[in-house]
C-alpha cells in the first residue's frame, strides 16, 4: 500500500514595523538585553495594551497580496499557558476571528506554478527569548531577553496542501520573496524574521482523510523545513512498517544532528483557554482602509515576471531570478526600456548580482553608483558592436567603481577602442601574411579556422579590436568580398 | 476655621483656599493626619501605605490646578510611583511601579496630592475588605462592622475625615457597596470614560476606577478633572466626556424609575427606609418616580461571577514570581518556582476565583459558561437600555443588607457574592452608578441608596445625588467626629 505525506505549514512573519505590536518601543534587532522594553512589553500590572497600525497594515496588504477575505472586525484574543519568555503568561493573538481567511499562494514548481491555499493570516505579538540554562558558579541559570516581547507578528497557516518537502520549501522561498517584496519583513529565517512549523501525516494514496499528524517545531531555515520534514515522513514510515500506531505529539528538530526529539505528547498538550481580549476593542479595517491598501499593493512577483517574459523578452529562467526582488525588477526594468531585454537582462543577472554580492552592495546601493541611465549608454554601446567583449567586462568594473560615461571611462583609461576598416585593415592584413597556412586550409573548407585568425588579430590589437569587426574583415578578404563598411 | 481643621472643608473649597493661599498645600494634606487620622487611623486601618517624604515631595509641586493641595488616598491597586502598589497581596509585596496609572497622572496634574494608599480586598476581590494581606479595615462608624469592599480603605478614609476624596475600582460594586457602607459618596462611571491604564486588573471588562466623596460637587470636579480619552488605553471612548458641571442645576423635569419589585424581599428594612426617603426628597426637588418591574437578568451574579473570574484568571496570570514582586525562595524548577510562588503569594479567595475561571475557559466547558455568560450580558444590557427608556435614572439600593459584622460572611463565599446583587448589573451593562447617602439609622449606622443611569448619564446622577444631599440632613462625618456643617457651594 502506497503512503503518501501530507504536509501543512505555520509560517511566523516578524513584521518589520518600527514600533512594537501593542507599545511604543522600538522593534529593533541586536539592541542590549531587555533594553526595548516598557510597562506594557514588559507585562507589568495595570499595563494595557494599544494595538499598531503598521503591523495591522501590513497584514491588511500581505492578505490582500494572497487574495484572503479581510474580516472587517477581527477580535484579538487571549492564549494563556505560562512560560518564563511570555511577560503576561498568555499571548494577545487571534482565535477564531482572524484578520484574513482563505488565499493562496503562487509558487514556481518545475512542473509549472501552482497555488498553494491557504487558512488564514493573524496578527499577534512574539514572546521574549529564553537563554538557558547558563552555569553562574554553582548554579544553572536561565536568563530572558525581552526585547523581542511583542514584536508583531504575522501568523499563515497554509492548508494541508504539499505532498513533499520539496514544495515547502519552494512555498517558503516564494513566502520569503513575497514578505520583501511588500517591504513587511526582512524574512531572514536564520534571523528568526521568518518561522515555521510544520504538521505532518501519512496517508494511503488516494485516501481523502487525514492521517494522525504531528507537529514540528523549530525549523529555522529553508533547507531545515525540507530536512526536517523529509526525516519525519521517513520516521512515521518506519513507525507504520513496524506496526507501530503514529501518536500525536509536537517535535523539535535538531538541525545540527538532523535528528528529532519529541517535545511532548498529546496527554500533555496544552489548554490554551482561549477568551476574546478585553483590553482591546475589535480591530475594525474599515472598506476605506482596505481599499486603499488594495490600491497601494505593488504589482506581485508572479504577475510581474510573467509581464517581464513578455514585455522584455526575456526567458522565464531570467523572469524569476530578476523577480526575486523588486528593486531588481525595477532597476532591470528601467535599463531595458528602450533597449535589448536579453541583454540587459544577461548584464544584470551575471555582473550585477556577482559584483553586489562580492562586495556586499544592495540593488540600492548598486543603482546609486550605476543610475539606469549609464547602464543604457555602456548597453547600447555593447550592441552596437562599439566595446569588444572582454573590454566590455572591465568597462563594466569602471562603471561600479568610477564616474562618467562610457567615453570618458575609455579615454580615461587610455583605452582606444578599434573598431573601424580602416584601424584593423593592416591589422587583418598582416595576419593574413603571417599565416598562409591557416588561410590555405580556411580556403580548403576548414572554417573552424578562422577562430584562430580573429585571436591573432585580437592579440595584435592588445585586446582592442572589436572581434565581430576583425571576423567580417577577414571573411571579406579571405573570400575576396568587399566587407560591409 | 483655622488651616489645621482644613480636612473638614469639600475638594472644590479646599483647593479653593490653597489656590489663594489661606491654606498651604502641606498643611491642606496635613490636617487629615494630625486631625483625624491621629484618632481613626489605628482604629480603623483604612491606609496601606503612607509615607510622610512622598506627601511634602507631593505637596511642594500642588500649588496650581483644579485640586491644588487636595489629599486623595487612592486604592493599592493604582499604579504610583512614589508608594508600594501591592493589591493589598503578599504576591506584589514591596512592589513599586516606574509609572503612574493615567488618573494618578491626572490628579498630580490638577495639583492632587497623594496622600498614601488605601486597604482593599486583595486584587479587589471581596466585598468587605477583610481579604486584605494587611489585615482588615474597619467601619468607621461601627469598628465591630467592615466598611463594605473592595474599596473599603479609602471608603473608611474619606468617611473619617483623612481627605475630602478617595479613588478606588468597581469592578462589581466595590466603589458603591463600600461607599454605601461608610455614608459617602461613590461614582462608577460609565465603562470606558475613567482610563484603565495603570489600574492592576481584575475583570477588564467590569473594570472602572471610582470617586469617593464627601459631597456631590465633588465627585464632579474629580470626574471632570479624571475622566477623557486615554491613548494608552484603547477601552476609553474617543468622544468628549460628558459635562457634569451642572450637577447643582436641580431634578425639575427628570424622572427616576422606583423598580420596587427588586426590595420585595430579602432587603433590610432600614435600606428600604432610604430610599423612600430619598424619593420623596427627589419628588420635592421636582422630579417624577415611574414605578415599573425590572428584570435585571435572574442570572446576573452567575453571569458575573463568570465573566470576571474568567478574565481574572488569565489577568492574574502574570504574578509567577518571574519578574517581580514576591517569589517564593525554594525553587529548583520552573515548576516549583510557579507553584510556590502562587500558593504562598495569594490569599484564599484570590485563588478560588483563578480556579473558578479557570475552569470556566477551559476546552469542553468555554462554551457551557464563558459564551453563556457572554449571551446572558448582552442581554442584561438590552433590560437596561429597555430601563432607561422609560425615566432618566433609576433608585435602587447600593446594597441589600446595612454594613454586616467582621468575619460575618468570610466563610460563606455565596452569602458574600450575593452582597453585590444591586451592583454587578452596572458593570456588566457597562453604565454608570453612583452612591448617595441617605441620613443615618437610629443605631448609627449610615444609609445609602444608588442611583443607575444611562450610559454617559453621570450628568443626571449628579444633578440627582446633589439634590438628595441637601434634600435632608446630611450623613455625620465620622462615627463620633462632628462636623462644622455646611453645603459647599458651587465653584
Amino acid at each position: 500500500m502506497a503512503l503518501e505525506a501530507v504536509i501543512g505549514l505555520e509560517c511566523h512573519i516578524q513584521v518589520a514595523t518600527r514600533t512594537k505590536m501593542f507599545c511604543g518601543c522600538p522593534a529593533e534587532f541586536g539592541a542590549a538585553p531587555n533594553s526595548n522594553v516598557c510597562p506594557v512589553c514588559l507585562g507589568l500590572p495595570g499595563a494595557l495594551p494599544v494595538a499598531n497600525r503598521a503591523a495591522v497594515d501590513a497584514a491588511l496588504r500581505l492578505g490582500l497580496a494572497l487574495g484572503c477575505e479581510i474580516r472587517e472586525e477581527s477580535v484579538f484574543a487571549r492564549k494563556n499557558y505560562f512560560y518564563p519568555d511570555m511577560p503576561k503568561n498568555y499571548q494577545i493573538t487571534q482565535y477564531d476571528r482572524p484578520m484574513c481567511e482563505g488565499g493562496a499562494l503562487p509558487v514556481a514548481l518545475a512542473a509549472g506554478s501552482r497555488g498553494f491555499p491557504l487558512i488564514r493570516i493573524h496578527v499577534e505579538e512574539d514572546t521574549g527569548k529564553s537563554f538557558h540554562p547558563e552555569r553562574h558558579g554553582d548554579r544553572r541559570i536561565s536568563r530572558v531577553d525581552f526585547n523581542r516581547a511583542g514584536v508583531p507578528l504575522l501568523e499563515l497557516v497554509t492548508q494541508p496542501a504539499f505532498r513533499d518537502p520539496a514544495e515547502c520549501a519552494a512555498f517558503l522561498t516564494a513566502l520569503r520573496r513575497l514578505v520583501r517584496w511588500l517591504g513587511i519583513s526582512d524574512g531572514e529565517m536564520e534571523k528568526g524574521h521568518l518561522r515555521c512549523d510544520a504538521n505532518v501525516s501519512l496517508r494511503p494514496a488516494g485516501q481523502s482523510e487525514l492521517g494522525t499528524k504531528t507537529e514540528i517545531k523549530n525549523l529555522n531555515s529553508i533547507r531545515g523545513v525540507e530536512r526536517g520534514v523529509t526525516a519525519e515522513i521517513a520516521r512515521q514510515n518506519l513507525a507504520r512498517l513496524s506496526g507501530e500506531r503514529i501518536e500525536q505529539a509536537t517535535l523539535l528538530y535538531d538541525a545540527d544532528h538532523d535528528r528529532l526529539a519529541v517535545m511532548r505528547s498529546k496527554e500533555h498538550a496544552h489548554d490554551y483557554r482561549y477568551f476574546p481580549e478585553p483590553d482591546l476593542p475589535r480591530l475594525r479595517v474599515e472598506a476605506a482602509w482596505r481599499d486603499e491598501a488594495r490600491a497601494a499593493l505593488p504589482e506581485l512577483p508572479w504577475t510581474r515576471a510573467a509581464r517581464l517574459e513578455r514585455e522584455y523578452a526575456v526567458p522565464a529562467y531570467d523572469a524569476q531570478v530578476l523577480g526575486e526582488r523588486r528593486e531588481l525588477c525595477d532597476y532591470f526594468e528601467d535599463c531595458a526600456r528602450g533597449a535589448d531585454g536579453k541583454l540587459a537582462s544577461n548584464w544584470i543577472m551575471t555582473e550585477v548580482l556577482r559584483m553586489t554580492n562580492e562586495r556586499g552592495w544592495s540593488i540600492d546601493d548598486w543603482a546609486r553608483r550605476v543610475p539606469p541611465d549609464r547602464l543604457r549608454e555602456f548597453l547600447a554601446r555593447v550592441s552596437a558592436r562599439d566595446i569588444p567583449g572582454p573590454l566590455a567586462k572591465q568597462v563594466f568594473t569602471w562603471l561600479a567603481d568610477e564616474e562618467g560615461g562610457v567615453a570618458e571611462l575609455l579615454d580615461r583609461h587610455r583605452v582606444r577602442v578599434q573598431a573601424s576598416r580602416d584601424d584593423l585593415l593592416p591589422l587583418v592584413r598582416e595576419v593574413l601574411n603571417q599565416n598562409p597556412g591557416p588561410v590555405a586550409q580556411y580556403r580548403g573548407g576548414k572554417i573552424a579556422t578562422l577562430g584562430f585568425l580573429v585571436g591573432q588579430v585580437m592579440k595584435k590589437s592588445a585586446g582592442q579590436a572589436v572581434p565581430q569587426v576583425v571576423q567580417d574583415l577577414l571573411k571579406a578578404e579571405l573570400g575576396g568580398q568587399r566587407p560591409p563598411s | 476655621m483655622s488651616a489645621r481643621e482644613s480636612w473638614r472643608y469639600s475638594a472644590a473649597r479646599l483647593s479653593n483656599e490653597v489656590r489663594r493661599g489661606a491654606v498651604t498645600a502641606m498643611e491642606a494634606v496635613e490636617s487629615g493626619w494630625e486631625g483625624p487620622a491621629r484618632e481613626w487611623e489605628a482604629r480603623v486601618h483604612a491606609v496601606a501605605h503612607h509615607d510622610a517624604a512622598a506627601r511634602a515631595a507631593g505637596s511642594r509641586a500642588a500649588v496650581k490646578g483644579p485640586l491644588a493641595g487636595v489629599p486623595v488616598l487612592v486604592k493599592d491597586n493604582l499604579c504610583t510611583t512614589d508608594y508600594p502598589t501591592t493589591c493589598a497581596s503578599r504576591i506584589l509585596a514591596g512592589w513599586r511601579s516606574p509609572y503612574d496609572a493615567t488618573v494618578i497622572e491626572r490628579l498630580r496634574r490638577a495639583g492632587a496630592v497623594v496622600t498614601g494608599k488605601g486597604n482593599m480586598d486583595e486584587f479587589a476581590m471581596g466585598s468587605s475588605t477583610e481579604f486584605s494581606c494587611y489585615g482588615p479595615t474597619r467601619n468607621p462608624y461601627d469598628l465591630t462592622r467592615v466598611p463594605g469592599g473592595s474599596s473599603g480603605g479609602p471608603a473608611a478614609a474619606v468617611a473619617y475625615g483623612l481627605c475630602p476624596v478617595a479613588l478606588g475600582s468597581d469592578t462589581g460594586g466595590s466603589v458603591r457597596q463600600p461607599a454605601a457602607f461608610c455614608g459617602v459618596f461613590g461614582l462608577k462611571p460609565t465603562y470606558g470614560r475613567l482610563s484603565r491604564y495603570g489600574l492592576v486588573a481584575f475583570g477588564s471588562s467590569l473594570d472602572q476606577v471610582g470617586i469617593f466623596a464627601r459631597h456631590a460637587g465633588d465627585v464632579a470636579l474629580l470626574f471632570e478633572t479624571l475622566g477623557g480619552a486615554d491613548p494608552c488605553d484603547a477601552t476609553t471612548r474617543r468622544t468628549a466626556a460628558p459635562d457634569v458641571s451642572g450637577w447643582d442645576r436641580g431634578v425639575a423635569g427628570l424622572t427616576f424609575g422606583w423598580p420596587a419589585n427588586l426590595w420585595a424581599e430579602g432587603v433590610e428594612r432600614e435600606i428600604i427606609e432610604g430610599l423612600e426617603d430619598a424619593a420623596a426628597r427627589l419628588e420635592r426637588a421636582g422630579a417624577r418616580r415611574v414605578t415599573f418591574d425590572f428584570m435585571p437578568g435572574e442570572f446576573a451574579v452567575a453571569t458575573y461571577y463568570l465573566v470576571a473570574t474568567a478574565e481574572a484568571s488569565s489577568n492574574l496570570a502574570r504574578f509567577d514570581g518571574v519578574r517581580y514582586g514576591f517569589r517564593h525562595d525554594d525553587s529548583s524548577d520552573l515548576r516549583a518556582l510557579y507553584t510556590r510562588t502562587r500558593t504562598g503569594g495569594f490569599g484564599p479567595e484570590v485563588k478560588r476565583r483563578i480556579l473558578l475561571g479557570t475552569y470556566v475557559l477551559s476546552a469542553g466547558y468555554y462554551d457551557a459558561y464563558y459564551l453563556t455568560a457572554q449571551r446572558a450580558r448582552t442581554r442584561i444590557r438590552r433590560e437596561y437600555d429597555q430601563a432607561f427608556e422609560k425615566c432618566d435614572f433609576m433608585l435602587l439600593p447600593a446594597a441589600p443588607t446595612l454594613p454586616f459584622r467582621l468575619g460575618e460572611k468570610t466563610e460563606d463565599p455565596l452569602a458574600m457574592y450575593l452582597s453585590d446583587i444591586f451592583t454587578i448589573g452596572a458593570n456588566l451593562a457597562g453604565t454608570p452608578g453612583l452612591t448617595v447617602p441617605v441620613g443615618m439609622t437610629p443605631e448609627g449606622l449610615p444609609r445609602a441608596v444608588q442611583l443607575l443611569g444611562r450610559e454617559d448619564g453621570e450628568p443626571e446622577l449628579l444633578r440627582a445625588g446633589r439634590a438628595i444631599e441637601v434634600g435632608g440632613e446630611p450623613a455625620r462625618l465620622g462615627r463620633e467626629t462632628e462636623r462644622e456643617f455646611a453645603w459647599p457651594s458651587k465653584r
